[in-house]
């Protein structure tokens, strides 16, 4: 059990390390002097070279990267171009509205796709079936960043039941978790449809309707427990999608994470701090897709004994 | 049923496509200001009604149509390329190649998608141009790992022995023997990318980091219109509704020919 186990954490700490490097290239790659970049073309040559010696920028490429390397062992991030604060600091505020965002549109989404899904495989081809894969379509296909105004408009501005936007308790949270949950519920969805559709055909299930089981019990003590590893994994591969659209998501409902702090950080030209936030959220990402890998290992055991 | 879901987004797609080549063509003035139509609703002379600045909705939605076709083929385009050129020499090579390749495309995995795409676009700077590179950047690799794939199961097959046989070139094996093979999934995959990259588009503009004012874009249009949702939502639904029949038309195409072609895809 120990050896896929180790090879799945080898494998993901060379990710990690590729990911640190590229995000470290992500600046030099790009055609141009980064310092103009950042200051545009006007800036007076004394700005530009204190900037240019504040980052280290005129260091030789391996020394740099040698230097960011070290940084990133001991969470040194660097500093905020806007704000002169530890980059490091500012993230630590912007992660838990994050993971509370990312969380309850997580839970949403599997409260919605596993009853849809099996409503949808119980009547295949039958109207509640199209019905649920209908709905499954316009969720994968809705922008969030168009969905989230839509929300705002009816339930805030027309209803008035939710702010407008804000992290201000519980009621805050809804239409953010909802706008971010759909597109997943809606792959989720279909995922449970198609792996129950599966499992359905299998002897035990055939053997468990000859016995006389009612069809409810089949399908959630019999099948569901069986087709839930697909979906798991599908969870684990999806989870890049619902970090991605958090960034919109956040930005959309002024939401204060890590997404919205990575747009204004762009748009203010705070490299330092976007660097951190592409490389936290990618690391969040690895992090959790080992788990997954390791979680399956541990729950199947035709991988785990095999 | 079976027929309607394949010509009712066919025929929206043709129309799509149709205006965006025709964009040019027709007498639209999208980027006309008039500031008696400022935030006018639907008439007859003007469908869509008008926005922010008493221009035309219908005519930058047109033009808009144009930003999203380009930038849809265009990433999808470059992506496939280089996603199959890497994939496919990097399987036919084999060894430690093979091995940075599978790392690389690893790594490129290892980041959600959009983000990268964000963080390169602003990177880049706005434009049309920067956008596609931005989105090829992070595109390539779904391809990249197909072909890899489907090369891998390839390269034994009896033509390709004979033809190496014959002393062709790796060149010529990849791209004369092996990538025609590909192409089925290559098309189901390039059809969902499609769709990926034009709600992508449209997610950077609203954020500011794809096509510039005055220049139209669906997602742009929307990120304008919100501010004024309550007194003109004409002005985010038109642009929304529009990307939304786009993509679930491409959705739509993409499930049927997966059906059609029978390919099992990993849909990440």
């Amino acid at each position: 059990m120990t050896q896929p186990i180790l090879s799945r954490i080898g494998s993901a700490l060379v990710v990690v390390f590729g990911v640190c490097t590229l995000v470290f290239l992500l600046i030099h790659l790009v055609p141009g002097d980064p310092v103009e970049t950042m200051l545009g073309e006007n800036a007076h040559p004394a700005d530009r070279q204190a900037l240019r010696e504040a980052l280290g920028l005129d260091e030789p490429l391996p020394e740099q990267y040698l230097r960011y390397l070290g940084g990133l062992v001991r969470l040194d991030l660097g500093r905020s171009f806007q704000s002169q604060r530890p980059v490091a600091d500012i993230l630590a505020e912007r992660i838990p509205p994050t993971l509370e965002l990312t969380g309850a549109a997580l839970a949403l989404a599997l409260v919605l796709a596993v009853p849809l899904g099996v409503l949808a495989a119980r009547s295949r081809g039958g109207l509640l079936d199209s019905g649920a894969m209908g709905f499954s379509l316009i969720g994968i296909s809705i922008p969030n960043f168009w969905l989230g105004p839509l929300l705002i408009l009816v339930f805030s501005l027309w209803l008035g039941w939710t702010p407008v936007s804000g992290r201000d308790g519980p009621i805050s949270l809804i239409l953010p978790a909802v706008t971010l949950g759909t597109g997943l519920a809606a792959v989720l969805a279909r995922m449970v449809r198609s792996s129950l559709l599966e499992v359905l055909e299998e002897d035990y299930v055939r053997t468990a309707r000859a016995k006389g089981v009612s069809e409810a019990t089949l399908m959630w003590r019999h099948a569901l427990r069986n087709a839930w590893l697909p979906v798991l994994t599908l969870v684990g591969l999806q989870l890049g999608a619902l970090l991605g659209g958090a960034v919109i998501t956040e930005t959309v409902f002024a939401w204060p994470g890590v997404g919205s702090l990575l747009v204004e950080a762009i748009q203010n030209r705070d490299y330092p701090i976007v660097q951190a936030g592409v490389l936290l959220v990618s690391l969040a990402y690895v992090l959790v897709s080992t788990l997954t890998d390791l979680v399956y290992v541990w729950v199947d055991p035709r991988i785990r004994l095999g | 049923m079976g027929g309607l879901r394949i010509r009712l987004p066919a025929v929206l797609l043709l129309l799509w496509t149709a205006a965006a080549l025709a964009a040019p063509l027709l007498a639209l003035t999208p980027d006309h200001i008039d500031l008696s139509r400022i935030l006018a609703p639907p008439a007859m002379d003007s469908p869509l009604g008008d926005d922010d600045l008493g221009r035309p909705v219908l005519d930058r939605l047109l033009i808009g149509a144009r930003t999203s076709l380009a930038v849809g083929l265009g990433v999808v385009a470059l992506s496939a390329v280089l996603g199959s050129l890497v994939g496919g020499a990097a399987a036919l090579a084999g060894g430690w190649i093979d091995l940075l390749a599978v790392r690389t495309i690893d790594v490129f995995l290892a980041f959600p998608g959009i983000l990268l795409a964000i963080a390169l676009a602003g990177i880049l700077g706005p434009g049309i141009d920067n956008v596609i590179i931005a989105l090829a950047s992070v595109g390539w690799v779904g391809y990249a790992r197909l072909v890899r794939a489907q090369v891998l199961t390839l390269k034994q097959r009896d033509h390709v022995v004979a033809a190496r046989a014959l002393g062709a070139g790796q060149g010529r094996i990849l791209l004369r023997h092996l990538l025609p093979l590909t192409l089925a999934p290559l098309i189901v995959e390039a059809t969902f990318g499609i769709a990926g990259a034009v709600v992508a588009e449209a997610g950077l503009s609203f954020l500011g980091l794809g096509v510039q004012p005055p220049q139209a874009s669906w997602g742009s249009m929307i990120r304008d219109g919100v501010a004024y949702m309550l007194v003109a939502p004409h002005l985010v639904l038109a642009p929304g509704v529009a990307l939304l029949l786009v993509v679930l038309s491409v959705n739509l195409l993409g499930d049927a020919l997966r059906d059609r072609l029978d390919i099992r895809l990993p849909r990440g």
